[in-house]
């Protein structure tokens, strides 16, 4: 059965203002919609200026991270019936807002770019797989299921206060090479997050855990990255 | 409209696992820059899950020769035999090369690559179902996407992410530029280049119920078409059996891999009827057909009686949770189930384009029935057909495609740049997109794209999917006639430069209804049914006359002529497809 569900929608046209506003809409959905569809409904049906990026559509290529009433989620893996009928919708915070729901990217990807994000292994393996152990392999499961959504490094505090500040995120891609028994760069990455930018700045706050749309447990493994350096050990 | 020039010596156009490993095997050798309309992560190889086929061996008894033999006859004879060897021999290469690359495969106990049961894979010939996917979790598509990215990001690859790529310029029988639309500013940007390579993807949008992303509109073939390019085999699309009701999301096959179990109204195991052997693990078109089957005759479940069950409930709560976290996950969030304890509904979902931008195996695009290779034009992935698929693809085989294909692509490109010099660009070759931009625009015609959109693939699952008949095509012949009409009056509502999506949604469209085209005035020629290719009124393959593959060319005023070309056989003769 439908129901009206009303939007409220931080908007930004940067040809237009000069400072973000914000707009309603009501739009009939069902229980069981994602947010995604009642945004697709303002955008096909209403007003065809709203803009946010999607493309997958079900929680896997971390495109629509955004403040759904004041958390931090994607819009395609939230449904109506988790967020009632009055919803409002911001950007995500910390990167620069480009155009009402759009952030620019390009800050959070140079971050993850940093901190060397593949495999780094001298020895020639030859024509055969490296072997490696299943508890080897669970060792780092958990951050492989990074999607780069954004959604843990703009709820954390520290990066609203300090851009220069790694994140979250940067470091959860970190921990899944550290802990990759194949990977021999540990230390250099461990150097790059031991710098004034890195994990020293996490005050544990867990929202970011709270955040991440694939359940890594991501404070958990920003700790396990400063016992790291701090026992010169992974 | 600002205009910007870069001259590359190639050209990639799409970011997912095609287009990515054709940009590692360029690194170093040529200067090369990679347009992507969405972020590289975002691409939907991303959503891949279950697997990759390659004859490692590693849990039982395996050889390439097997997988081959198991693809021909997935494809239902209409895979070119020479390709198919390629891509299972070189299977057992690419996996190890992404192990060494850094993938977190699943392993054995002995540390090696797991491998699980797919359908279609068999041991000997069909003797049962083998172990040949290699996997991790149901994400192996995700760490695929990651681990040729973080490679990428490695070999400090040139992307320009967020750029779409509208237009391709030919002079002189050769490739000479692209032109791209760059979404941050509005800004065309023409590359003026010796060689490019589509990467761009599927086109599953075209339908009702897809397991595709939003973006999968088919930008690239569609442009090319545009151009002259034939598109070869259109009609055959594929219907994976288990999407989520009503929604499409897939859940993989490795669901009944690991022993998940498809049931009717009555609690029956019905592929035992359809495939006494493999059963549950028969090929997609069968299994789809037998689902929608058993729907016609009235042994669907729900109120509509529209839908059928996947059963995981006998299976191990932990094996569920370690081998399908995500896949059951989907279940739970969008249709509030536990998959550990109730039946899931499903219902087939529009997945895979077998055909698409017809290649030789090195990835050069061919542009008539005697294999005439165009000169620096390259296609690869899901947008192209070599073609591996013939008529039906067997699961994993597209991780697979992508990566061999990706890689030979590549390797062909950075070959031919060597030794070619930079074309002239002629003047002007951005006139007719900025044209199409500013129609786009100004256009009052009142026609909203979504509604368009909704008839089209409303009616395309209705009339072209996995059942089809000559009234049913025709009939959708005559829809895309009236949506044609409608397109050409389309208005939209935002005049802005900035990420205008309504200008590209609208773009968009065109290519999927230009598309559409080609598949149903290809389906409503091919009088038989062989793999997804279904016809009520045909229901036999018939080899004597269509054991050939289709070329769908646009003539001058927007209609398609189609012409053949003939499958190229090897030692696997035609056989009645049996499992
Ligand atoms: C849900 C799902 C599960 C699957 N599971 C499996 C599996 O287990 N095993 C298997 O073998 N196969 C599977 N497949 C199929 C397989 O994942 C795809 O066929 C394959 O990943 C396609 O890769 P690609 O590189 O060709 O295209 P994509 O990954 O779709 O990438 C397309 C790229 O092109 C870019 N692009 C598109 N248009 C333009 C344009 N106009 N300008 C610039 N860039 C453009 C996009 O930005 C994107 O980067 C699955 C498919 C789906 C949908
Ligand atoms: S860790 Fe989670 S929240 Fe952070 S970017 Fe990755 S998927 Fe998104
Ligand atoms: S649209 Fe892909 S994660 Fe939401």
């Amino acid at each position: 059965m439908a129901v009206s569900v009303e939007l409220r929608i931080k908007r930004f046209n940067p040809e237009q203002d000069t400072k973000p506003h914000w707009e309603s809409y009501s739009v009939d959905m069902e229980e069981s919609d994602r947010v995604l569809d009642a945004l697709h409904e303002v955008k096909w049906h209403q007003d065809g200026t709203l803009t946010f990026r999607r493309s997958c559509a079900h929680g896997v290529c971390g495109s629509d991270a955004m403040v759904i009433n004041g958390e931090n989620k994607l819009a395609c893996t939230t449904l109506i019936n988790e967020v009632g009928h009055k919803v409002t919708l911001e950007p995500i915070r910390g990167l620069p807002v480009v155009k009402d729901l759009l952030v620019d990217m390009e800050p959070f990807f140079a971050q993850y770019r940093a901190v060397l994000p593949y495999l780094i292994n001298g020895t020639d393996p030859g024509y055969k797989e490296r072997l490696q152990s299943t508890e080897d392999r669970e060792r780092f499961d958990d951050t492989t299921k990074c999607i780069l959504c954004a959604a843990c490094t703009t709820s954390c505090p520290v990066y609203w206060g300090n851009s220069s500040y790694v994140g979250p995120a940067a470091i959860v891609n970190a921990h899944r090479f550290i802990f990759d028994s194949r990977d021999e760069a540990a230390t250099e990455r461990l150097d790059i997050l031991n710098q004034r930018s890195g994990v020293w700045r996490c005050r544990t706050a867990f929202n970011c855990s709270e955040a991440c749309p694939r359940g890594i447990k991501v404070t958990q493994a920003i700790e396990e990255v400063k016992r790291a350096i701090l026992y010169n050990r992974v | 409209m600002n205009v910007h020039h870069h001259t590359y010596d190639a050209v990639i156009v799409g970011a997912g696992g095609a287009g990515l490993r054709a940009a590692i095997e360029t690194a170093g050798k040529c200067r090369t820059a990679v347009l992507t309309k969405l972020y590289p992560t975002r691409s939907h190889t991303g959503a891949a899950q279950g697997g990759m086929c390659a004859a490692l061996a590693n849990v039982e008894e395996d050889s390439w020769e097997w997988h081959a033999f198991d693809t021909v006859k997935g494809s239902d004879y209409l895979g070119d035999q020479p390709a198919i060897e390629i891509m299972c021999r070189e299977a057992v290469d690419a996996v190890i090369e992404l192990e060494h690359y850094g993938l977190p495969f699943n392993r054995t106990p002995e540390g090696k690559i797991d491998q699980r049961r797919f359908g279609g894979h068999t041991r000997n010939h069909g003797e049962a179902p083998v172990r040949r996917a290699c996997y991790a979790a149901d994400r192996t598509g995700h760490m695929i996407l990651q681990t040729l990215y973080q490679q990428c990001v490695a070999r400090d690859v040139n992307f320009f992410n967020e750029y779409q790529v509208l237009d391709v310029a030919f002079a002189d029988g050769r490739v000479a530029g692209v032109i791209a639309y760059e979404m941050a500013s509005g800004d065309l940007h023409v590359f003026n280049t010796k060689a490019v390579l589509f990467a761009s993807g599927g086109f599953g949008k075209m339908f009702k119920v897809s397991s595709n992303a939003h973006s999968l509109t088919g930008d690239g073939p569609g442009l090319l078409y545009r151009r002259g390019i034939p598109m070869q085999d259109m009609e055959f699309f594929q219907f994976h059996p288990t999407g989520i009701y009503k929604l499409g999301i897939l859940l993989s096959e490795a669901a009944r891999g690991e022993g998940g179990i498809l049931r009717n109204n009555s609690n029956e195991r019905f592929m035992e009827r359809y495939a006494p052997t493999v059963k549950d693990l028969a090929p997609r078109d069968m299994v789809s057909r037998a689902m929608l089957t058993e729907i016609r005759e009235g042994r669907g479940i729900g109120p509509n009686k529209d839908y059928v069950h996947l059963d995981l409930t006998h299976l191990p709560p932990e094996q569920i949770d370690e081998k399908l976290p995500d896949i059951t996950e989907f279940v739970r969030t969008y249709m509030g189930i536990e998959p550990k304890t109730a039946q899931i509904p499903i219902q087939p979902t529009a997945h895979y384009a077998m055909g698409g931008i017809p290649t030789n195996v090195n990835g050069e695009v061919i542009v008539d029935e005697l294999n005439t290779v165009m000169a620096g034009l390259y296609a690869a992935g899901e947008c192209a057909c070599v073609s591996v698929h013939g008529a039906n693809r067997l699961g994993t085989n597209s991780l697979l495609d992508i990566v061999v294909f990706g890689r030979r692509g590549g390797a062909a490109m950075a070959e031919f740049v060597r030794k070619a010099a930079m074309p002239d660009l002629p003047k002007g070759v951005e006139e007719e997109t900025r044209g199409l931009i500013e129609r786009m625009k100004v256009g009052s015609g009142g026609e909203n794209v979504a509604d368009i959109r909704t008839v089209l693939q409303e009616e395309m699952m209705d009339k072209a999917s996995v059942f089809r008949t000559d009234e049913s095509l025709s009939s959708m012949r005559q829809t895309l006639t009236e949506l044609k009409g409608r397109y050409e009056k389309v208005s939209i509502q935002d005049k802005g430069e900035k990420y205008n999506y309504d200008l590209t949604e609208a773009i968009e469209l065109g290519f999927l209804i230009d598309l559409a085209d080609t598949l149903v005035e290809g389906a409503l020629a091919r009088t038989e049914s062989r793999g997804a290719h279904f016809r009520d009124d045909h229901p036999t393959r018939d080899d004597a006359n269509w054991m050939k593959h289709t070329l769908a060319y646009r003539t001058e005023s927007g209609g398609v002529r189609l012409a053949h070309k003939p499958v190229v056989g090897g030692k696997y003769q035609p056989m009645e497809r049996k499992y």
